[in-house]
């Protein structure tokens, strides 16, 4: 991958950053109290839910691109498999690389059986 | 770890792993940008995705803003912990000092482990035989679903990543894979109409 767009991204995610914790030292003290967190609460403006709603959105839209597109179109295949294993380890508050490794392990073991 | 891993398996060197762990310090987007670009998407995609998921920590900046220093320099400085965790930290403490205590005590050991753990994971995951053996699409679609988790206890956010799961699915067959993940943010439309029936109420 080229430089680029880690540099892009980095300064793009700072700038967010930045900029929200500047407005919330100059918002009225009610205002910015009553903004979401990070479970998505309720905010004043609708922009502010929109955007605490982003992540739920794109997140489920990236599970769905990996475990099933293929360039062209819809393919199940061993990837299904893993995710479900990685995601029941999820849900069972498992750790995060304990996830990834058995998700990937699956997907693995079974493209290496077929 | 885990991103420096995945990220070293996606074609990624050591350095590179390491500057956006140091730099964005913000892990959904930097996943959805090693996994767009890696599994043959656009950067523009790519990039376009994880720029909309950074951009939360903007709205978590308003919540956090007013236990921040207002010292410029100390600022700009705390203003790159703003993430998921030490929101959550900072939000649950009853009063501000202790909320400004959790924010940094969060903020630093996050900090210190999400990036040498990125190196420990760049430098094991590079030297890998196979990387193509192992299966990294599920891997990273697993870790996705581990951090949408936590999205789904509200009825809003449970709304919205329907409907962006359904609108990536339908876009699959027609749009390219980047470009499918970045109209699943046009969910956010079907949790803010459960956001607007519940009366603005989480």
């Amino acid at each position: 991958m080229s430089w680029w767009p880690i540099l892009v991204l980095a300064a793009g995610a700072y700038a967010c950053k930045a900029v929200g914790v500047w407005l919330g030292q100059r918002l009225p003290r009610t205002t910015a109290a009553t903004s979401p967190g990070p479970d998505g609460g309720a905010g004043d403006g609708r922009l502010v839910a929109l955007v605490a709603l982003l992540p739920a959105a794109l997140l489920a839209g990236l599970i769905v691109v990996q475990t099933i597109g293929d360039g062209a179109g819809i393919s199940l295949d061993a990837r299904v498999a893993g995710v479900v294993v990685g995601g029941v380890a999820a849900w069972r508050r498992a750790p995060f690389l304990a996830v990834i490794i058995l998700a990937g392990a699956v997907t693995a073991g079974l493209r290496a059986l077929s | 770890m885990a991103f420096g891993v995945l990220a070293s398996t996606s074609g990624l060197s050591v350095p590179q792993a390491g500057a956006l762990s140091l730099l964005t310090f913000t892990g959904a987007s930097q996943f959805a940008l090693v996994s767009i670009v890696a599994g043959g998407g656009s950067v523009v995609a790519g990039l376009g995705s994880a720029l909309l998921l950074a951009a939360r920590n903007g709205v978590y900046g308003v919540t956090v803003g007013p236990l921040l220093p207002r010292r410029r320099s100390a600022r700009l400085a705390a203003s790159h912990l703003v993430i998921d965790e030490t929101t959550a930290m900072a939000t649950a403490q009853p009063d501000e000092h202790r909320a400004r205590e959790a924010f940094f005590a969060t903020g630093i050991s996050l900090f210190l482990c999400w990036n040498l753990g990125t190196f420990l994971g760049a430098t094991g995951g590079s030297q890998l035989a196979d990387p193509s053996a192992f299966g990294l699409d599920a891997a990273f679609a697993a870790g996705f679903l581990a951090l949408l988790l936590p999205h789904l206890r509200t009825a809003p956010g449970r709304a919205a990543a329907l409907a962006g799961a359904a609108i990536a699915a339908g876009g699959l067959p027609v749009l390219p894979n980047g470009a499918a993940v970045l109209a699943s943010a046009l969910g956010v439309g079907a949790g803010a109409w459960v956001l607007a029936r519940q009366g603005g109420r989480p």
